[in-house]
């Protein structure tokens, strides 16, 4: 039903294009002079016929299912049912008139089933009714409009540009909803767990929280102790320390080689293989931390004595460390680019080597772009998931043996939501406030990265 | 005096040798991992391509299949396989006492059954005949024949026994067993069973999350793009736009799928698990990256071109949408494509918003439950049998390849399509 009235206002938006347009024609040839071209006078139509529609159809479709479901369990007022047991009789009766039902049917049940199906009938019905309704009261308002021949033009464009506007908007609201959906749980977390012991605690063990009983009610000192964040906070760090030693050296001396030294053709060809490192999904990095990095370095481990971890934090830091190379070394690239030309003059006129003025002139020239680009890469390794959720351990220890497994923020966020989950669990909430503190860290380093590399790039502009 | 000049002049161009040495070995590292690892891949995965079948001999005994003389279309399609599959797999030892048979039945999957009915189904005068039907042999088995089983545990450690490894060297003797290019990997669903999981669920869903992330996304990052480099004025609001742009292109990917989950799943109560959730989770982590690449080409649009149609009396509106706009559209697409390759290998926020759930179904519109290629490689990269090892590679393939391909396009667009102006 809803998709054949979409299609109709469609249609209809089409056709009252031609009509407007033909009007202005017909208006034209009785030699009077148009306000705009044709097709404005059909776009105006067709604005007019479709967008108060669909704002209705919208609308509808967003506030039936509610209404519906008051009118329906507005005859179970004052029967003293809590909010879940009148949810539970709302999807009985759905479940009924759809013929689904399959439980034992009570006559209040099969009453409200009634009620819902002929609730349903007439909305349907006066839906109709009304978008034709609206649909034919703005065609003929339109239609004066154009037949009087007042401006077509400026309407239309304004109401591009509105349109424009909003789209824009989209990165606005797509921030406001990762803060909307973070922050509810992140606050209802910090309600049963005290946000010092979150912040400050050293034992990280959400497994606990969720073997209990539901009839149980919630008891905090149940959760002490088990969300001290101080060890994933700790692994994650180490582990994008590990990923920064790998991808620092040879993301910033590849992309100085690149930049300076290399002739245009191996430029040609290095940049884009090692910027493939970079379009590779993180996925099949994390199959490849497992599967051989992984059991190699425990192999070599064993051969010099020592103990390696299957899941060590060396692997999925170095995997990790060689996924962010491509970032630094073509950021790196770019920024040493744009160093001006005439720095190198006048440092090779004093009789420099050419590493020497990289040394000396180029890099402390470039160096806050450098480190705006090695910024960003530790934000990437900071939000990093897969490799860790694969190659590294899922238990949370506090060390600093990179051979030993750590868990990061992001593993520990799949670990927990992965399969079902239920919201207004601790345990859920913990997962979403680990998600916040996650976005908050990586937001300061972008904003701290992108204004640093957005004053050098001025500098030398 | 002259000698130590010498002597540093030496030291100096010694160090300028090493500097360019260590540039020359980063390059060379970082081109050695991207081997490496292109190497493993193949290495490990070209074998899934292929599938081992066993070639049995089967007795369509009618008698045993409960079937009348004459039967019908329908009949042969009702008719009881189980117990003609299992005396043929016996057949293979007639001496074998009842713990050996059910290692024999254990030598193919089971879905034995079905693959005797479909060779009866195709050629109904078999009935009553004895035929050499090809059967999908186990993983394990399939994983032996390839070489990559380790034969010379004990037997204790592994799934395969003693006496399966006989009866399967025999048949490798007799040509009993054969290596086909497995069709299955294509057309199966995903499956817990190594030798039938196949990749076209999870492919399918990966379709359909593109598809619709494609369709959300790229209209509104074009008409984001053309409002803040065309219209918007400069100001406070405009720059706080576009540092949002900037910050979302940089939030971590699994922060999107905390959005996906806490918005589009508890608050708008959309299908769990479905493609469309995750395209639209994934249209909103493409969006910057569209909307960047969107402003870049429409900036390359030099201003004598608007400055030509205006001059024309075009509006500033017609200007946009005859001139810049078409003008900058290959550079549009082609960003467009190189976004969606990026969400095409996007696993983490897909994993929480559901689409990480076993589906053995092919998915038929983007509000069934399916998984999409990058969860289908770590659903197998975790499971622990042998036989999912050469599956994940095969499928890291097969994302790889489009991914390349994605790019190779994008690539192709940019330079065909986009105008030089100098």
């Amino acid at each position: 039903m809803n998709l054949i009235l979409f299609t109709f206002i469609v249609l209809l938006g089409f056709t009252s294009y031609y009509f407007g347009r033909k009007k202005a024609y017909t208006i034209q040839s009785t030699k009077k002079r148009l306000t705009a071209l044709p097709q404005f006078y059909g776009y105006y139509l067709a604005i007019w016929c479709a967008i108060p529609a669909f704002i209705i159809f919208s609308l509808w479709a967003i506030f039936e299912p509610t209404i519906v479901k008051l009118l329906v369990l507005n005859d179970y007022s004052n029967q003293g049912y809590l909010d879940d047991e009148l949810n539970l009789i709302y999807e009985k009766t759905k479940a009924l008139s759809r013929g689904q039902f399959t439980g034992e049917i009570t006559p209040f049940i099969e009453a409200s089933a009634e009620k819902y199906l002929s609730l349903r009938s007439i909305a349907q019905s006066s839906k109709v009714v009304i978008v034709l309704s609206i649909i034919i009261a703005s065609v003929a308002y339109a239609y004066k409009r154009i037949s009087s021949n007042s401006r077509t033009r400026e309407p239309v464009e304004k109401f591009l540009n509105a349109v424009l506007f909003t789209a824009s908007l989209a990165a606005i609201l797509t921030t406001v909803g990762i803060v909307f959906s973070l922050i509810f749980q992140t606050i209802d977390f910090f309600k049963v767990i005290p946000l010092f012991d979150f912040v400050f605690g050293t034992h990280w063990y959400p497994a606990k929280a969720f073997v209990r009983d539901s009839s149980e009610a919630l008891d905090p000192s149940m959760y002490s102790d088990t969300f001290g964040a101080v060890p994933i906070f700790a692994g994650t760090f180490f582990i994008a320390f590990i990923a920064m030693c790998v991808a620092i050296p040879i993301g910033l001396m590849s992309g100085i080689y690149l930049a300076e030294y290399a002739s245009s053709k191996v430029r040609q060809y290095a940049k884009p293989l090692i910027e493939i490192l970079a379009g590779i999904p993180t996925v099949v990095y994390g199959f490849f931390a497992a599967l051989t990095v992984g059991p190699f370095l425990k192999e070599l481990g064993t051969s010099m004595g020592l103990e390696v971890s299957a899941e060590s934090a060396l692997a999925a830091g170095g995997v990790m460390g060689i996924m962010i190379i491509p970032f630094i070394s073509s950021l790196s690239d770019d920024v040493i680019t744009s160093v001006p030309q005439s720095l190198r003059d006048g440092s090779y006129a004093m009789g420099a080597t050419k590493s020497e003025t990289i040394k000396r002139v180029i890099f402390p020239a470039a160096l806050p772009g450098i480190v705006g680009s090695i910024l960003l890469g530790v934000s990437r390794a900071i939000g990093e998931t897969m490799i860790v959720v694969m190659a590294s351990g899922l238990a949370a220890n506090l060390t600093l043996n990179p051979l030993e497994s750590t868990s990061t923020i992001t593993a520990q966020i799949v670990v927990i939501l992965i399969g079902d989950q239920a919201f207004g669990d601790p345990k859920t909430q913990a997962a979403f406030a680990l998600g916040m503190s996650l976005f908050l860290v990586t937001l300061c380093l972008n904003i701290v990265a992108l204004r640093v590399v957005k004053k050098y790039r001025e500098k030398y502009e | 005096m002259n000698k130590n000049k010498e002597q540093l002049l030496n030291k100096r161009y010694k160090a300028e040798q090493r500097f360019r040495l260590y540039g020359q070995s980063a390059i060379f590292m970082a081109l050695l991992f991207l081997t490496i690892f292109i190497f493993k891949i193949f290495s490990t995965g070209y074998s899934a391509f292929q599938k081992t079948w066993l070639i049995v001999p089967v007795n369509f005994d009618a008698e045993l299949m409960m079937l009348d003389e004459n039967p019908t279309k329908q009949d042969i399609e009702d008719a009881d396989y189980y117990e003609i599959a299992l005396q043929s797999m016996w057949n293979l030892d007639p001496n074998a006492n009842e713990d050996q048979q059910n290692q024999l039945k254990r030598m193919v999957s089971y879905f034995f059954e079905r693959e005797i009915k479909q060779e009866l189904l195709k050629d109904p005068n078999l009935l009553g005949k004895t035929k050499e039907v090809y059967l999908t042999a186990s993983d394990d088995l399939d994983q032996v024949f390839k070489g990559n089983y380790p034969r010379d545990l004990p037997e204790d450690q592994r799934r395969v026994s003693d006496y399966q490894l006989k009866i399967f060297d025999q048949l490798v003797a007799n040509g009993n067993v054969e290596s086909k290019f497995n069709i299955s990997f294509f057309t199966n669903a995903d499956s817990r069973e190594a030798e039938l999981a196949g990749i076209a669920s999870s492919f399918m869903g990966s379709i359909f999350s593109i598809l619709v992330c494609l369709m959300i996304a790229f209209p509104v990052a074009v008409l984001a793009a053309i409002y803040l480099e065309e219209f918007a004025p400069k100001n406070r609001f405009t720059d706080f736009i576009e540092v949002n742009i900037n910050n979302l292109a940089a939030v971590p990917s699994i922060v999107f799928g905390l959005l996906g989950l806490g918005v589009l799943l508890a608050i708008f109560q959309l299908p769990r698990s479905t493609p469309l959730v995750g395209g639209i989770t994934l249209s909103l982590m493409t969006l910057p990256t569209i909307i960047i690449a969107a402003r870049a080409s429409l900036k390359a649009v030099p201003p004598s071109i608007r400055e030509a149609a205006l001059a024309m009396g075009a509006s500033r509106m017609q200007t946009t949408m005859h001139h810049t706009v078409p003008l900058s559209m290959p550079g549009t697409l082609s960003g467009t494509i190189i976004g969606l390759a990026q969400a095409l290998g996007e696993t983490a926020p897909l994993i929480l918003i559901g689409m990480v759930a076993f589906v053995n179904t092919i998915p038929g519109s983007p509000m069934d439950p399916a998984a999409s290629l990058p969860v289908q490689i770590y659903i197998w990269a975790e499971s622990a049998e042998r036989g999912f090892v050469e599956k994940v590679s095969a499928c890291i393939m097969v994302l790889l390849s489009f991914l390349i391909i994605m790019n190779l396009f994008a690539q192709i667009i940019r330079h065909k399509f986009e105008k030089k102006w100098s």
